[in-house]
């Protein structure tokens, strides 16, 4: 390679760079969604980079199901709010709240209700007209044909037939009154690519991330964590001292721990490239039936 | 999705640092519906092992229900996607996917083959290096494949590979793949596709994808597979000419005033001398602002933020040059148009244009003609319908700066938007080279058989350079007849001949006295001549030898092709500046009196204009400076480039 290229990754960067100053330079009123996973962690590294010195000018939003782990939380308030001093935004549908639906017993009325409505709603209160989201092409085959500029409807919903055609790196960013778009900076990285840019830049994120001593609980056959109260162990229960780690972070009742010893990133990194299982798999709304995924982007979910 | 390496398990940590120096490849597949062209993208990951277990698991469960292979592993569910689409059996939109191997990132745009979904291929082509185009070793060249490779060429992809599936089909016959690619070859010859591969493939059985096929022993070539890993992509990014297109401006503090951008080509330093479009208004570089730090120079595509040394209005839609290489900035233009809606386009109806980071409304004025994609014939026709092709005279409200799509991917394209439904209804690619001369030259053909291949030298160009104390370059010394060139070419060969470097001359004159005296003094045969001139320099730059050509090369638009041709970072331009008046005094055998009395027709200076270089890299006015002063410029600046020492 010659002194003028770039690395892959430094190639990725300046596309998502390009891709989140586009959209602030022609929306009216952007949001950064904030799941406080690794990914989210990786664009907000972005969104700095796109504006420095300034800070980014938009805020992040949370939409908290109130079921995320304590340590999420945590996270968000320590580094985002307080270390990064970002306006962060945490919408909770009061409505579904009051519904008191328990997502050990209803996984997919929960996501519902607590996710994909609370995002609708919470769009449609602040009056954003553009959303970033850290989904990626490569996380599932449904994913594979989205566009980095995602049109929706004034409901929200996202119909794979009418999608705009995406050439070069020129984003058509009209839109008619009510209507919003989704943006993915993130559309052409991959797992990969987004651990080892953590690694590079030493991008913090959430410790769920890495192996330690945690209380869990077998279920359905995945590993829960006992992360307070709400879970109500059943009689043959008892919370036992694991060394896990998360290979995904989502509300504590829906995600599986995995044992392992990685305690560093190259040693999650090791283990994510040595393991045969996507990572999407330990979450359990995908598994409903095939598809199910692109039948929860109609309905809007990310 | 990454390949499996024995350094994840060992050494993490070399793993890790090896993959942080990939390179990223982005290529297109393209085929029509049973060419295979899943089913080759299912079978590089396959046999690659680069599907997740679970992936793998539901592909064999899909297999079952929908697979094409009656029930057997079906690789090319991998790549279907949406659900109705896998329902139909055939991929309808572009779906990206994406692996990488020790050297490389991969993204393939995967598109689909049939004739109504010209705009997905257009589409997923408007962003890629390369393009893997598959042929039915049964059926082989058949109008699609000209079609796939006339959209590849029109989105300007240097790197075509034509995968010739289904080998098995055809007994693995070297003959068949052999009378392939001699058809190929022969309709490529009116294309743009500088860089052409072929491959003979089995992708179901998996012949020549990861593995070198046993069932051809005959084909000694790569596999996709290596190919994919190996082949040199790097010298088609734009590096010369700077372009930044300017996104935002930031000003969060009232001592800081920044230009966000990413930069469409070239590269700038801090300090270098820039201008703003459309204002002209010059300044300088202050800084390059990252959040890494400040950088001392930047290139494409890196995204950054300028600031500059003085206070000009600089906004949105803006684009910073380098006041010695100007795009064109004007509002009216043509271009090849794809159209990519169900409503026709109509001429003299106002559209929006987004070009760089400017929108400016406008009219496609005429369609000059349509462009039958199958049979590659021009006719004439009142409007685009979805999925057609066509030269467009475009007029926009107010002027844009922009370069030849073929020059420069960033500055030369453009979407064009309805303005009532906001959707994206074509997409267009700027010619902005304008020759008045439309017959045909052999500048852009393919060679004239595909036997021929590039063969490598086994001596190195670094070993050479060592051997000679020497970067070899081609110093073209343009200007009219009778400024001195030729007597400056030999005086400068000399001077570097006695400081023991190696360099030789080639003389435009000597060359019609021999190898080009078939030539005329037509428009088509100059062009020729400057052509021959150029393959005869690089011949010798490649032996590591310093070419001093002297060549009258009035346009620029020949200039730059000699420059595409011999190489841009070895190609310096040097102009002998005298005045017509000068050189007429000068000149030997009177000749400008013959050219004026119609002797010599297109005589540059008198009946064939003679375009002043914009940006030479060395001006020379010879009516004012003797010969060994104008050899020590030259010395100065071949110093200067570090080509001698």
């Amino acid at each position: 390679m010659s002194g003028y290229s770039l690395t892959h990754l430094k190639e990725l960067e300046a596309e998502s760079i390009h891709i989140i100053r586009e959209v602030v330079a022609e929306f009216d009123n952007p949001v950064m969604l904030y799941s406080v996973g690794k990914d989210s962690s990786v664009m907000v590294q972005l969104a700095l980079k796109a504006f420095y010195p300034a800070k980014p000018p938009f805020p992040l939003m949370h939409v908290d199901t109130t079921w995320k782990f304590r340590e999420m939380y945590a996270f968000r308030e320590g580094y985002a709010r307080t270390e990064l001093g970002l306006k962060v935004l945490a919408y909770v549908n009061e409505e579904g709240r009051q519904l008191g639906i328990d997502p050990f017993k209803h996984s997919g009325k929960h996501t519902t209700v607590m996710k994909t409505e609370a995002l609708k709603k919470a769009l449609d209160h602040y009056g954003f007209d553009a959303a970033f989201g850290g989904a990626r092409r490569d996380e599932e085959k449904s994913r594979a044909k989205e566009r980095v500029f995602s049109f929706r409807d004034p409901f929200h919903r996202w119909d794979p037939k009418n999608q705009r055609p995406e050439l070069w790196n020129l984003y058509n960013t009209r839109i008619n009154q009510g209507e919003t778009i989704r943006v993915f900076p993130l559309s052409n990285w991959t797992e990969l690519d987004v651990w080892q840019y953590i690694h590079l830049e030493k991008i913090p994120i959430v410790p769920l991330y890495f192996a330690a001593e945690r209380p869990v609980v077998k279920r359905g056959g995945n590993w829960i964590l006992v992360d307070d109260d709400r879970l109500k162990l059943l009689p043959d229960e008892q919370p036992t001292m694991k060394l896990v780690r998360f290979r995904t972070l989502g509300c504590y009742p829906l995600t599986g721990a995995v044992e392992s010893t990685a305690t560093t990133l190259p040693e999650i990194i090791q283990e994510m490239l040595l393991c045969t299982t996507s990572e999407r798999q330990g979450r359990v709304i995908d598994n409903d039936d095939e598809g199910s995924m692109e039948d929860k982007k109609r309905e809007g979910y990310f | 999705m990454s390949h499996r390496s024995d350094l994840i398990a060992t050494d993490i940590d070399a793993y890790l640092a090896q993959h942080e120096r990939k390179q990223l490849l982005r290529f297109l597949t393209c085929g029509s519906v049973d060419d295979g062209k899943s089913t080759m993208i299912g079978r590089l990951f396959f046999d690659a092992k680069l599907i997740y277990e679970d992936t793998l698991r539901t592909l064999e469960r899909d297999s079952v229900v929908h697979g094409t292979t009656g029930g057997g592993f079906d690789p090319a569910l991998f790549t279907d996607g949406l659900k109705a689409e896998r329902e139909q059996g055939i991929t309808i939109d572009v779906a990206y996917r994406y692996f990488s191997t020790a050297n490389r990132k991969f993204i393939i745009a995967d598109t689909p083959g049939h004739e109504q979904y010209t705009r997905n291929m257009a589409t997923g082509a408007s962003t890629c290096d390369l393009a893997v185009i598959l042929v039915d070793a049964r059926n082989g060249v058949v109008t699609q494949t000209k079609r796939h490779s006339f959209i590849v060429s029109l989105l300007g992809i240097r790197h075509v590979l034509v995968a010739v599936n289904k080998m098995d089909l055809v007994d693995f016959r070297q003959e068949v793949f052999d009378q392939i690619c001699e058809d190929y070859v022969r309709f490529a010859a009116r294309l743009d596709v500088p860089d052409l591969h072929f491959l003979p493939i089995s992708a179901l059985l998996g012949d020549n994808i990861v593995d070198s096929s046993p069932n051809m022993p005959w084909y000694r070539g790569s596999t996709l597979m290596h190919f994919l890993d190996n082949v040199y992509i790097g010298s088609d990014r734009n590096l010369e000419d700077f372009r930044f297109p300017v996104q935002l401006v930031s000003r969060p503090h009232l001592d800081f005033r920044g230009f966000c951008g990413t930069i469409a080509s070239g590269i700038i330093r801090s300090g270098d001398e820039v201008m703003v479009l459309p204002s002209r208004k010059t300044s300088r570089v202050k800084s390059i602002v990252t959040f890494d730090g400040q950088l001392p120079e930047a290139f494409a595509p890196q995204a950054v933020t300028l600031t500059l040394t003085d206070e000009i209005d600089v906004s949105r839609g803006d684009m910073i040059v380098r006041p010695g290489n100007l795009p064109k900035l004007e509002q009216r233009f043509d271009a090849m148009v794809v159209w990519m809606s169900d409503q026709p386009m109509v001429p003299g109806r106002q559209y929006l244009f987004k070009q760089t980071t400017k929108q400016v409304s406008g009219t496609v004025e005429t369609l000059r003609y349509q462009v039958d994609v199958n049979t590659l014939h021009r006719c004439d026709a009142p409007t685009l319908e979805l999925n057609e092709i066509g030269r467009c005279a475009i007029t926009l409200a107010e002027p844009i700066a922009f370069d030849d799509y073929r020059r420069n991917r960033g500055t030369g394209s453009l979407i064009i938007i309805d303005r009532m439904t906001n959707v994206t209804v074509g997409a267009g690619m700027i010619m902005a080279r304008v020759t008045a001369d439309q017959s045909h030259d052999l500048w852009d053909d393919l060679p004239a058989s595909a036997l021929l291949q590039t063969h490598t030298s086994r001596v190195s160009a670094d070993e050479r350079r060592a051997r000679f104390g020497q970067r070899p370059v081609t110093i073209l010394l343009t200007g009219l007849t009778g400024s001195g060139k030729t007597t400056l070419a030999y005086a400068v060969e000399r001077r570097l001949f006695d400081m023991g470097r190696v360099s030789t001359v080639v003389d435009g004159e000597n060359l019609r006295i021999g190898i080009n005296k078939d030539l005329t003094f037509s428009g088509k045969d100059r062009s020729e001549h400057m052509r021959r001139g150029a393959e005869f320099a690089k011949l010798l730059n490649d032996a590591g030898v310093i070419c001093l050509a002297a060549f009258v090369a009035p346009s620029e638009e020949v200039r730059q092709r000699a420059a595409d041709v011999i190489g841009r970072d070895r190609f310096l331009i040097v102009h002998l500046s005298a005045p017509i008046e000068v050189c007429r005094e000068r000149a030997e055998g009177d000749p400008y009196a013959k050219a004026e009395a119609g002797e010599l027709p297109n005589y540059a200076g008198v009946s064939f204009p003679y375009d002043v270089p914009p940006h030479p890299d060395l001006t020379l006015p010879t009516h004012e400076l003797n010969v060994e002063d104008c050899v020590d410029r030259i010395m100065a600046l071949l110093k200067s480039k570090g080509i001698v020492r």
